[in-house]
C-alpha cells in the first residue's frame, strides 16, 4: 500500500509537466492548427531563465585576498555579488536563494516575447501548410533554440535549487498512520504540483470566463465562421501563442530545481507530450491534462520493481502501449472531439 | 569475314592472366610506398582527436581537445614544455615526434558510437590520421578500438572506464591510460567500509549499457567481500532524467546505502534527487543512510552542486595533487585556459604524450613497433605515480583516488578533495580475472 501510494505521488509530478506541456501544444494545435515541434524547447528556454536569472543575481565583483591562493599560486580573487553588497548578507543571499520563485516574474513577459517572435516572424508562414512541412520546420528551430543555449550555457547540467525553505521533504507516511520514512516526498515537487494546477485552473478560468476566452474557444470550435464575425481571431490566436509559451516557460522554470537543466532537456519531454495530447485527444485541453496526469502515474507504476520483475522493460514502453490501446478503442483520444485532423 | 574464337574457358583465362598481372604491381607498390596505414612522407604527422563536440558530454569533449591542443604544443617545442619536464622518459625533445611537426585533425563523437567511428574513419582516410585518440563514453572507446585494430592505427583511449574496454573487448591496437571499473571497486570498497561500517545493506542504480553493467559488477564484488549485502540491483536505462520513481522504493528496501552507477547527466540527476528525497538525512537500521557515486567528474561535480558535498567516489587524477608532474601540467593548461584541467583532460594529454613517446623510442610510427614499445612500459612523471602499461591487456596501473564532495569549496572547480591515494598494489589483477575474461588481445595490425 504505502509503495502505491508513493508510486502515485511521483506520477503526480510527473504528470504535472506532462499535462502543462501538453495543455500549450493543444492550445496552439487547437488555436492555430500547427503542430508545433518546438514546444519542448519553450519548456527549456522557461528553465534557463531560472538559470539567467540565478547567474544575473549572482553577478559579483572581485577582491583580491593576499592571504589566500588560487590553483596557481597567485593571490585568490573573492568573488562577492552585487546584491549581497547592496543588500546585506543576510538579504542579498536570501533573494539569490529564492531566484527560482523570482524567475517566474522574469519568465513570463520573455516567454510571451519569445512566443510572439516565434509565431510573427515564422510560424504564421505555415498555417496553410501540410503538418509535415510544420513539424519540420518546427522541429528544426527547436535544434537551433538548443544549440543557441548549449553555446552560451554548455552542455553540462546547471544545478538551480529550490529555495532552502522548501528542501527537503514531507513524511506522508506519518500523516496516514505508517511508519517514519515508509512515504516521503520532497516539498519541492509538492510545491510543483500545486503550482501546476493552479497554472491549469487559471488557463481554465481564462478560457471559460472571460470574452476574449470564449471568443478563442468559438475560434477554436469554428474560426471561419468567427472572422466572417468580424472579429480580428488571428490576434486573438497569436496572443494565445504567447500564453501557451509562457505556460511552457513557467513550468521549465519551476522543474529546474527537479532536473538541473540541461539544453536538451526539453526534447526529453517532447515526444512524451505528443504521446499525451493524442491520447488526450487532439486539441482538447482537459483530455490533455487528464492524460498528462494518467501517463504520469502509469509510467510511475511501471518502474516499480515488483512489476519490473514480471515484464521487464515495460517502464520504457508503457505509455505508448498504452497509446496505442487508447487510440484502437478510443481513435479520437479520451476527449478528442469530431473533425479534428481527421480531414 | 572475321571467326571469332572467344571461348568461356580462354575468357577466364586470359581474365585472370591479365588481373594477376594488374595486381602484382599494385600489392608491390603498397608495400614499398607504405608499411603501415598512413605512414608519414612529409615533415609532419597528423593525430587524430575524436572527442564529443555535441551532445550531452560536449563540455567534457571541449576539455580533452584544450588537453590536446596542449599537448600538441608542447611536442612542438611550444609553451612551457608541461609535463614533458617531468616525463621519466626523455625520449621527447619537443621537436614534434620523430622530428616531424605534429598537426591535428579533430572528429565529432556525439557520444554515439556510430558517429564516432564515421568520424574516426573519416580522420583516417581522408585526413591522413596515423592515431585516434579521445573519447568520453565506454561504448564509444570500444566501438573506435574496433575500427581503429581494422584499420591499422593506435587507439589511444580517453575517458572510458569500462572493464571491457581492456577486458572482454580489448584489442592489440587499443590502449587505455585511464582507470577502470574494477579498480574503482578495489579502491573505494575499503575506504567505504572503514567510514560506513562494514554491516551494510547496498541498493543500486545501474546505468543500463557496458559502463554500468561492469561499475555495479565491480563495486557490488568489492563492497561483498569487505561484508557489505545487496539489497537490490535496479537498471535504469540511459535517456532516464527523472529518477524519482527508482529512488521511492529505495526507502523501503532495507538499504542502508544508494550505489548510484551513473555517470554525466544521469549521475547529476540521480543524485540531485535522491537528495531532494531526503536519503542523505534518514537513519535505517539504526545508521545514518549514505549515497555512494564509485565514478566522479570534476565536471559532473560542479553540475550536482551542493548534492555533491560529503558523497564518497572515485577518480583517475585531481588537479590537487602535489606531485611535480602534476604542478607542471595544472600550471600549463590554468595558464593557457584560465582554470583548472578535468581529469579527462589529464588522461588525454598524458596519452599523446605517451604514444608520441612509444613513437620515438621505437624510431617508428609503425603500428606494431609503437605498440610494442608501450607494453611493459614503466614511467612515472605524469601525474599519476609510477604507473606500468600493462603488456597483456594494454591496461594502465597505477595508484587511484578515492574522492569526496567537498563541504567548503573555494571555487566552482574545488568540489571533490581527495580522502585517499590508493596504492597501484591495491587495485591490480590478474589478466584472466573473470570480470575481464573473454576476449583475445589478438595481434598488432600495422594496416596498409
Amino acid at each position: 500500500m504505502d509503495a502505491i501510494l508513493l508510486q502515485v505521488l511521483n506520477g503526480l509530478d510527473k504528470g504535472s509537466a506532462y499535462a502543462l506541456i501538453a495543455l500549450g501544444l493543444t492550445l496552439i494545435f487547437g488555436t492555430l492548427g500547427v503542430v508545433n515541434f518546438a514546444h519542448g524547447a519553450l519548456f527549456m528556454l522557461g528553465a534557463f531563465c531560472a538559470v539567467t536569472l540565478q547567474k544575473i543575481l549572482t553577478i559579483s565583483f572581485e577582491v583580491v585576498d593576499p592571504t589566500r591562493l588560487d590553483f596557481l599560486g597567485n593571490p585568490l580573487k573573492v568573488k562577492t555579488p552585487y546584491v549581497v553588497s547592496w543588500f546585506g548578507e543576510a538579504a542579498g543571499n536570501g533573494i539569490i536563494a529564492w531566484s527560482v520563485p523570482l524567475a517566474i516574474l522574469f519568465a513570463i513577459p520573455v516567454m510571451i516575447a519569445i512566443g510572439f517572435a516565434m509565431e510573427r516572424g515564422l510560424i504564421k508562414h505555415f498555417y496553410k501548410r501540410p503538418h509535415a512541412d510544420q513539424i519540420l520546420v518546427t522541429f528544426g528551430l527547436a535544434i537551433v533554440l538548443q544549440e543557441i543555449i548549449k553555446y552560451f550555457f554548455g552542455a553540462n547540467p546547471i544545478p538551480t535549487p529550490a529555495p532552502p525553505a522548501f528542501t527537503g521533504s514531507f513524511d506522508f507516511g506519518v500523516l496516514l498512520g505508517f511508519d517514519p520514512n515508509v512515504i516521503i516526498y520532497p516539498y519541492w515537487r509538492l510545491v510543483y504540483f500545486a503550482f501546476s494546477a493552479v497554472i491549469i485552473g487559471c488557463v481554465f478560468a481564462f478560457l471559460q470566463f472571460t470574452t476574449f476566452g470564449m471568443v478563442v474557444r468559438a475560434g477554436m470550435a469554428d474560426r471561419e465562421t468567427v472572422g466572417l464575425l468580424g472579429i480580428n481571431i488571428d490576434k486573438r490566436f497569436t496572443i494565445m501563442f504567447g500564453l501557451a509559451a509562457a505556460v511552457a516557460g513557467v513550468a521549465g522554470v519551476m522543474y529546474a530545481p527537479i532536473n538541473s537543466p540541461n539544453y536538451h532537456m526539453g526534447m526529453d519531454f517532447l515526444v512524451l507530450s505528443f504521446v499525451v495530447v493524442v491520447v488526450g485527444g487532439m486539441g482538447s485541453l482537459p483530455g490533455a491534462v487528464l492524460a498528462g496526469f494518467l501517463l504520469g502515474i502509469l509510467e510511475s507504476f511501471a518502474s516499480m520493481n515488483e512489476i519490473k520483475s514480471i515484464l521487464p522493460g515495460i517502464d520504457q514502453i508503457i505509455i505508448y502501449l498504452v497509446a496505442i490501446i487508447i487510440l484502437l478503442t478510443r481513435p479520437r483520444g479520451l476527449m478528442g472531439r469530431k473533425g479534428v485532423m481527421e480531414d | 569475314m572475321i571467326k571469332s574464337h572467344l571461348t568461356r574457358r580462354g575468357v577466364l583465362k586470359t581474365g585472370s592472366v591479365a588481373g594477376a598481372g594488374l595486381a602484382v604491381p599494385t600489392i608491390f607498390t603498397a608495400s614499398s610506398a607504405a608499411a603501415y596505414t598512413n605512414e608519414p612522407t612529409g615533415n609532419t604527422v597528423t593525430l587524430g582527436f575524436n572527442v564529443p563536440q555535441t551532445g550531452p558530454y560536449a563540455d567534457e569533449g571541449a576539455d580533452e581537445l584544450r588537453a590536446y591542443e596542449l599537448a600538441v604544443e608542447h611536442l612542438n617545442g611550444e609553451g612551457d614544455g608541461g609535463m614533458l619536464n617531468t616525463f621519466t622518459s626523455k625520449a621527447l625533445t619537443g621537436n614534434g615526434i620523430l622530428g616531424k611537426k605534429v598537426a591535428f585533425v579533430t572528429g565529432d563523437t556525439q557520444t554515439k558510437s556510430d558517429a564516432a567511428r564515421a568520424s574516426a574513419k573519416s580522420m583516417i582516410e581522408k585526413d591522413g590520421a596515423i592515431m585516434i585518440t579521445g573519447g568520453s563514453s565506454s561504448g564509444v572507446a570500444v566501438a573506435v578500438q574496433g575500427l581503429c585494430q581494422e584499420a591499422g592505427v593506435i587507439f589511444m583511449a580517453g575517458l572510458t572506464h569500462s572493464n571491457d574496454t581492456t577486458g572482454k573487448d580489448k584489442k592489440a591496437n587499443g590502449f587505455r591510460h585511464f582507470f577502470n571499473a574494477f579498480m574503482s571497486g578495489a579502491a573505494l570498497a575499503p575506504v567505504l567500509v572503514k567510514n560506513y561500517g562494514a554491516d551494510r545493506n547496498a541498493y543500486h542504480l545501474t546505468a543500463d549499457y557496458t559502463w554500468g553493467w561492469t561499475q555495479q559488477e565491480s563495486i557490488q564484488a568489492a563492497t561483498e567481500a569487505l561484508g557489505w549485502s545487496t539489497v537490490n540491483n535496479v537498471l535504469t536505462p540511459l535517456a532516464s532524467t527523472d529518477f524519482s520513481s527508482y529512488i521511492a522504493p529505495v526507502l523501503n528496501s532495507g538499504a542502508d546505502v544508494l550505489v548510484l552507477n551513473h555517470y554525466g547527466g544521469n549521475m547529476v540527476n540521480s543524485l540531485t534527487q535522491a537528495v531532494q528525497f531526503g536519503l542523505k538525512d534518514k537513519m535505517v537500521n539504526g545508521k545514518q543512510f549514505e549515497i555512494v557515486v564509485p565514478l566522479y567528474s570534476e565536471l559532473m561535480a560542479k553540475g550536482a552542486g551542493a548534492s555533491i558535498k560529503g558523497i564518497l567516489g572515485s577518480t583517475n587524477w585531481s588537479w590537487t595533487l602535489q606531485d611535480e608532474g602534476t604542478k607542471a601540467f595544472v600550471k600549463s593548461f590554468g595558464t593557457k585556459y584560465g582554470f583548472p584541467p578535468s581529469n579527462a583532460a589529464q588522461t588525454c594529454y598524458a596519452q599523446t604524450l605517451l604514444y608520441a613517446d612509444a613513437a620515438e623510442r621505437a624510431g617508428t610510427f609503425n603500428p606494431c613497433g609503437l605498440g610494442a614499445a608501450l607494453e611493459g612500459f614503466e614511467f612515472d612523471g605524469l601525474g599519476n605515480g609510477p604507473t606500468l602499461y600493462r603488456a597483456a591487456d594494454h591496461q594502465c596501473f597505477k595508484d587511484v583516488l578515492v574522492m569526496q564532495g567537498k563541504q567548503d569549496p573555494t571555487s566552482e572547480y574545488d568540489a571533490l578533495e581527495i580522502v585517499e591515494v590508493t596504492p597501484r598494489a591495491q587495485v591490480e589483477y590478474s589478466p584472466e580475472h573473470p570480470m575481464f575474461a573473454g576476449g583475445e588481445l589478438g595481434s598488432c595490425n600495422p594496416g596498409a
